[in-house]
């Protein structure tokens, strides 16, 4: 019991630092939207999806409380999210090859 | 009874970090989940790139973006949630919660009209209007509605949650020092924000 209470306290942070990643959150939104107006060609797609990758990274580490948990806990959860990219980075380059040839 | 089985009766067994990695081998099944149609998704649009930026011009970028700012603004509704409950704030935690179910709803309320306003120009799934379009903007739309609507149930899936967690923080069976379950209806509803920060610019921004 006196070690989960310790943990808990680790775990409360201020309502300043959760109002401040959402105002981070809002902004990249507007920044999203308006970047969307702008032709890069092929890079538009690239924008919008490092700019969502950004948002998630803020979401999962500051409000999935991640950054308070242990190392083998955000491991477990790296690990997932990693392999989570690997079979879409396969998948997909997989079909354009087949495509393309 | 025995001292020892005493002791045994009056230890109630408890594992916080067990119970939070749970609800994460949970969500890494929702990722798997939507994670294929993303893929199919990401399929379908290199096969019809011309098509899915045409489909895209109807859907309301207005609207789209409103409904974003919704779930974000709901996701730090919920994260205060737990920061009140950790500080003792019984009422303001329930308070936070409430909004956050309102904000929720608010984002179904949209969602509605969006899809109602669809239905009138007579595009949804098996339309003559819709069959009449080319290909991929068939296989756009169809993405569209799967997708977003699949999203819109986990919605309602949280907004029940989310109020069977505010009745349980009403009742004191989550309070300041258990409230493991609180920060798993809040790992789940913040999945439901991080998919539709992809779903937005997918289908909202293709310009």
């Amino acid at each position: 019991m006196e070690h989960n209470q310790e943990v808990h306290a680790e775990h409360s942070h201020g309502y300043g630092v959760y109002i401040l990643v959402w105002l981070a959150l809002m902004s990249l939104t507007g920044i999203t939207v308006a970047v969307a107006g702008i032709n890069f060609g092929g890079l538009t797609i690239a924008t919008a999806l490092i700019i969502a990758a950004i948002k998630s990274f803020l979401v999962l580490k500051i409000f999935m409380h991640l950054r308070s948990e242990s190392v083998t806990f955000r491991a477990f959860v790296g690990v997932a999210i990693l392999f989570l990219l690997i079979s879409f980075i396969l998948l997909f380059s997989d079909y354009s090859f087949i495509v393309r040839n | 009874m025995s001292s020892q089985e005493q002791a045994a009766a009056a230890h109630v067994h408890r594992d916080d970090v067990g119970a939070r990695m749970g609800m994460w081998l949970f969500l890494f099944t929702e990722l798997i989940l939507f994670g294929g149609m993303f893929i199919l998704y990401s399929v379908y649009r290199y096969m019809h790139p011309d098509s899915f930026h045409l489909a895209a011009k109807e859907l309301n970028t207005i609207v789209g973006t409103f409904n974003t700012a919704i779930l974000l603004t709901s996701s730090l509704t919920m994260v205060l949630a737990i920061t009140a409950i950790q500080r003792k704030q019984k009422a303001l935690s329930i308070f936070f919660q409430l909004i956050t179910i309102v904000l929720a709803l608010g984002f179904m309320v949209n969602k509605y009209f969006e899809w109602t306003a669809k239905f009138h120009h007579g595009i949804y799934p098996g339309s003559d209007t819709l069959l009449a379009k080319p290909t991929g903007e068939i296989l756009f739309f169809g993405l569209y509605y799967v997708m977003t609507g699949l999203h819109g149930l986990h919605v309602i899936i949280g907004v029940i949650l989310i109020g069977m967690m505010a009745r349980l923080t009403s009742k004191e069976i989550i309070n300041s020092n258990s409230y493991v379950k609180l920060e798993s209806a809040g790992l789940y509803w913040h999945l439901v924000d991080i998919i539709w920060i992809f779903l937005f610019p997918l289908f909202y921004l293709i310009t």
